[in-house]
């Protein structure tokens, strides 16, 4: 990386950035309610967000800034296995589809704001919720550092070096989440996605023209893996195929368990807003497979990096001038803001609802769930930053890897009771620490890594341990649903409240 | 209609399906197109049974009501 300071690049990118900054303030107006009156309002957005402004928000939070530094990385590093990112971002949206619109039809029905009040009106358990509440606010907390990290590449690749940049956009972007809510991202979004659509729509056409079109980038891409050997190459090895599937159905199944996502859901205005959004969404998920390709076009373009996350920052800062490489960065930049700003708001609404609401102020106003929400999101994010400012990244990467494999253990309580009142919460219960313990312990046993290996009949398949976690997860709940039937046969009695 | 929702799973997670470099489309390799494929093919089967669904909202039911009016 040039260590001289990008001046066009960064005058653009400081454009950008106030822009956004005054339209996350101005935000508070905006669909005009009383922000600071009503959780619904600050943490919600009103519960009014129609299909257009609905797709802008969860195509924002979903796919992050991160997503845009880190799967071109992989694919760059390790070649088809990094596209497990593409089919888990397919198969998600039948599931949306198919589950989503009777979530949103249960919270709305209920004044539900977060998933652990879902779960406590569905099984009237407070250990459950408190469950899937904590195991939210954990497995957010790292996803927020990683937006940062991601606003750092960029940051860097403009020759801007220190901590102060990133520090000075986090403060901005705290003081507009806590004076604006859910319609400061959702409003900034808006320009945030549109100019990561130019930037990856103009970077497929022209950089595969400089570089003498698709074929010559894969085979380029395919000559520097042979050279590299081990497992990397175009297509799969056959040891990673079980991987590779268990990795997009397990990714697909814990994506929509966050809080991040979720709330985005619970701030749309109708089931059928959210049905509308799983035709939409994947237009995201093309986006998504052409950003992906820009690993193997660093190839193409003989690009020599430290790490392999400045592989998108030092292919914009080679084949494009400087003032367009200052909006991709732009883009990614404020790409990392709507994330994290969401991402703040659904761990703040755990908190204040499941948290404070629940165990030390039950009798708590609706203006006072907001301001308790609002502190709340600052102290989030205040962790974000100082996890990222003093801790190695490797701890962030490490935790966001657990994270996703909690939050999957999250799946059978909140999904099951929309389906069937079969379940006991102390079943549920068991079975969520049953997957989180098995998880946590065979990733730490495999030095981090998130697959799981057995054998059998003398062959070893290796598979996504959160997904292994899943299935431990439901089996135990399925048998301590069956004892505790036949120790407490009525529901009320087992009921804890 | 639940069936079409399935599809993508069993088009996606049978990897042994697309694992192959041949046939090539546009300088693409046949693992990248035929995924990337199945992105407009999800909306569409998505689409789809978005049409095929039973109503569920309050101006749909009365249309079904008015319908079921006609002789």
């Amino acid at each position: 990386m040039a260590d001289q300071i990008e001046w066009v690049a960064l005058s653009i990118f400081v454009f950008f950035f106030a822009l956004v900054t005054v339209m996350g303030f101005f935000a508070a107006r905006w669909k005009s309610g009383p922000v600071s009156a009503h959780l619904d309002e600050w943490g919600l957005g009103g519960r009014q967000f129609g299909t257009w402004i609905t797709w802008f928000l969860v195509g924002g939070d979903f796919y992050t800034a991160y997503t845009v530094i880190a799967v071109p990385a992989l694919v760059y590093a390790v070649g088809a296995y990094g596209f497990f990112a593409l089919p888990y971002t397919i198969i998600v949206y039948p599931f949306v589809f198919a589950v989503m619109p009777l979530l949103w039809k249960t919270a709305h029905a209920n004044g539900h704001v977060t998933a652990a009040d879902v779960v406590h009106g569905t099984y009237n358990s407070r250990g459950l919720e408190l469950a899937v509440a904590i195991t939210g606010m954990v497995a957010t907390m790292p996803y927020i550092a990683l937006q940062l990290i991601g606003m750092g590449v960029v940051i860097k690749a403009m020759g801007l070096s220190g901590e102060l940049p990133i520090i000075a956009a986090f403060i901005v972007l705290a003081l507009y989440t806590y004076s604006s809510g859910l319609r400061a991202p959702a409003l900034i979004a808006f320009v945030k996605d549109i100019m990561i659509y130019i930037v990856v729509l103009v970077a497929v056409v022209i950089v595969p023209a400089k570089l003498g079109g698709y074929a010559a980038v894969f085979a380029a891409a395919n000559d520097a893996f042979a050279a590299k050997g081990g497992a990397t190459g175009l297509i799969l090895k056959p040891s990673q195929m079980l991987p590779y599937a268990t990795l997009a159905l397990g990714s697909a199944l814990a994506a929509f368990m966050y809080p991040h996502t979720l709330t985005g859901i619970f701030a749309s205005k109708s089931a059928d807003t959210i049905r509308k959004n799983a035709i939409l969404l994947p237009a995201y998920t093309l986006l998504l497979g052409l950003i992906a390709l820009l690993g193997y076009m660093a190839y193409a373009a003989n690009i020599k990096v430290s790490t392999p996350n400045d592989v998108v920052p030092m292919l914009f800062k080679t084949l494009f001038p400087s003032w367009f490489a200052g909006f991709a960065f732009s883009a990614i930049a404020i790409g990392a803001l709507v994330p994290a700003a969401v991402m703040s708001i659904g761990a703040a609404n755990l908190f204040t609802r499941n948290v404070w609401k629940s165990y030390v102020d039950p009798t708590i106003s609706h203006a006072g769930e907001a301001a308790v929400a609002k502190i709340a999101s600052l102290v989030v994010k205040l962790g974000a930053l100082a996890f990222t400012l003093f801790l190695p990244v490797q701890y962030a990467l490490d935790l966001q890897l657990l994270g996703g494999l909690w939050i999957l253990q999250t799946f059978p309580a909140l999904v099951f009771g929309l389906f069937t009142r079969w379940f006991r919460a102390e079943g549920l219960l068991l079975g969520w620490a049953a997957g989180i313990l098995w998880g946590s312990w065979t990733a730490w046993s495999n030095g981090l890594k998130p697959l799981a290996t057995i054998d059998l009949g003398g062959v070893s398949y290796s598979f996504y341990v959160g997904l292994g976690a899943l299935i431990l997860n439901v089996v135990v709940a399925v048998i301590a649903t069956v004892i505790v039937a036949i120790v407490a046969p009525s529901q009320t009695a087992s009921a804890r409240s | 209609m639940w069936v079409l929702l399935l599809l993508p799973f069993v088009g996606l997670l049978w990897v042994p399906f697309y694992n192959f470099p041949e046939p090539m489309l546009l300088g693409f390799p046949f693992f990248y197109w035929y995924q990337l494929a199945w992105v407009p093919i999800t909306s569409l089967l998505i689409w789809l049974a978005y049409r095929r669904r039973t109503p569920d909202e309050a101006p749909q039911i009365s249309q079904k009501l008015e319908r079921s009016k006609a002789p």
